[in-house]
């Protein structure tokens, strides 16, 4: 089953297609645009995760860019092509449903079959441990989840929908993503409960149990004593 | 025919001939122009005697929020940093469960905050954050339009607010029962393993009683004479 969507290719409507230039500057633009997102540090072995809690048949696109440090410039600049990063994504059930190996940009797509925690690893590919000179891997990360994944833009030109039909779309595309969630959230709610409901009758059968155990301890304890006096004449 | 639907063949045919190459350029454009806005929302794991950082260049002038919640580990707690390009600390906060702190950038820069478990010894903390900078970015590229949206434009526009915030405290609500699931089958392993750990210490101590009690009375013989006058 063809779970892993691989890369995204930027929309192009039928009839039309942009040249390849085109659309390298168009990506470029875009995570030029986008580039300013959140950053953190990763080290060279090192396996960062992170955990999304999704219902099903939610779509989750993972942008990254990565920046090495430069000691000479004393910066930080665009990776070397070569070194790329590992994403690796496991489902609830802890089986993967994507690993695959991306270069110094990606764009990673899944879309979730079974509600629940969702694991998305990153860890970069470099095994000369002397690549990273001693400095740390700069990686750009965007997660967009739902309904925010969509892209507007190419849904309008795609079904060439009018600027309020393209909100009313918006606010549909919205309420389904809240729908989902609730149903989720009723599911949860009840393994919370099977859980709450299962932690009292183990309490009610524990507190029983100790009961007739202490009063079986209690009849054995004495009726030995007594047999034992009653042999060393003490009694 | 509803006002401000006049330009749509215009635009229909705009976009079919430029449209289809220009749109996403002048979406990438805009986006470029105006700058980072939008939210990060993450979840992740945080190691015992770790320290997470996340940076982010934002411009000055812009109101920004920082909301995090701790979902699984420990006493729910963990330690939080945030700090302006200079290095100066605009919230600080120890072993904290949940919090959230507006602030508006007063000078361009990379802000940086972090979040320390490094009070921990042997629990690994799960941090969920919510980094907003700015607004969401707008739905369409020629959002400079000079005349004001239609009502039903306007009312799309309260709605998708509207939903938003329902979004939003879906999300809370989610993370509140993460927590709460987590602490009841921490509770549930916990009754599990002491009901049984307390059967055996039961057993094993009345049953050393009478041995030991047994052992008083044996050896010494000259006890018995002694309690029998």
């Amino acid at each position: 089953m063809a779970t892993e969507l691989g890369t995204r290719v930027v929309g192009t409507p039928p009839g039309l297609s942009l040249g390849r230039g085109m659309r390298a500057f168009l990506l470029l633009l875009w995570f030029a645009a986008r580039g300013d997102a959140l950053y953190f540090h990763i080290g060279e072995t090192e396996k960062k995760c992170f955990i999304e809690e999704i219902p099903d048949e939610t779509m989750v696109i993972g942008n990254y860019r990565t920046q090495l440090y430069d000691k000479q410039r004393e910066e930080y600049q665009p990776a070397t092509p070569g070194l790329g990063m590992f994403v690796e994504v496991k489902d609830p059930e802890d089986k993967v449903i994507l690993a695959r190996q991306y270069g110094s940009e990606g764009r990673f797509t899944f879309t979730s079959h079974t509600p629940g925690e969702h694991q998305i690893c990153l860890h970069s590919n470099s095994t000369k441990f002397s690549l990273f000179a001693g400095g740390m891997l700069r990686v750009h990360l965007d997660i967009q989840v739902g309904e925010h994944a969509n892209d507007y833009a190419e849904i309008a030109a795609k079904d060439k929908l009018s600027e309020l039909q393209l909100r009313v779309r918006q606010l549909v595309e919205q309420v389904e993503q809240i729908q989902k969630e609730q149903n989720y959230q009723r599911w949860r709610e009840e393994r919370f409960r099977q859980t709450s409901e299962s932690t009292n009758q183990r309490v009610l059968w524990w507190s029983i149990l100790q009961t007739l155990i202490l009063v079986a301890i209690g009849v054995w304890q004495m009726r030995h004593l007594k047999s034992f006096f009653e042999a060393k004449k003490l009694v | 025919m509803m006002p401000g639907s006049a330009p749509l063949p215009r635009r229909a045919a705009a976009a079919g001939r430029w449209g289809c190459r220009l749109l996403p350029l002048l979406w990438g454009l805009l986006l470029l122009l105006s700058g980072p806005s939008g939210a990060s929302e993450i979840t992740f794991e945080l190691p015992d005697n770790a320290k997470q950082c996340f940076y982010e260049d934002i411009t000055q002038g812009t109101k920004c929020t920082l909301e995090f919640q701790v979902i699984t580990g420990g006493h729910y707690d963990v330690d939080c940093r945030l700090e302006d390009p200079d290095g100066q600390v605009l919230y600080k906060e120890m072993k904290k469960q949940y919090d959230s702190f507006t602030f508006t950038a007063s000078r361009n820069g990379t802000y940086k905050f972090c979040f320390s478990n490094e009070f921990s010894t042997f629990t690994h903390k799960t941090v969920y954050f919510d980094f907003q900078v700015g607004e969401d970015p707008p739905l369409f590229p020629s959002e400079n339009r000079v005349s004001a949206l239609t009502q039903m434009e306007s009312a799309c526009v309260s709605i998708h607010e509207a939903l938003k915030s329902v979004i939003d405290y879906q999300t809370h609500f989610r993370l509140r029962e993460a927590q709460g699931r987590s602490r009841a089958e921490d509770l549930n392993t916990r009754v599990a393993y002491w009901s049984v750990g307390e059967a055996l210490i039961l057993l094993v101590v009345s049953i050393g009683q009478v041995f030991l009690l047994k052992s008083f009375f044996s050896d010494k013989r000259t006890t018995t004479t002694r309690v029998g006058s």
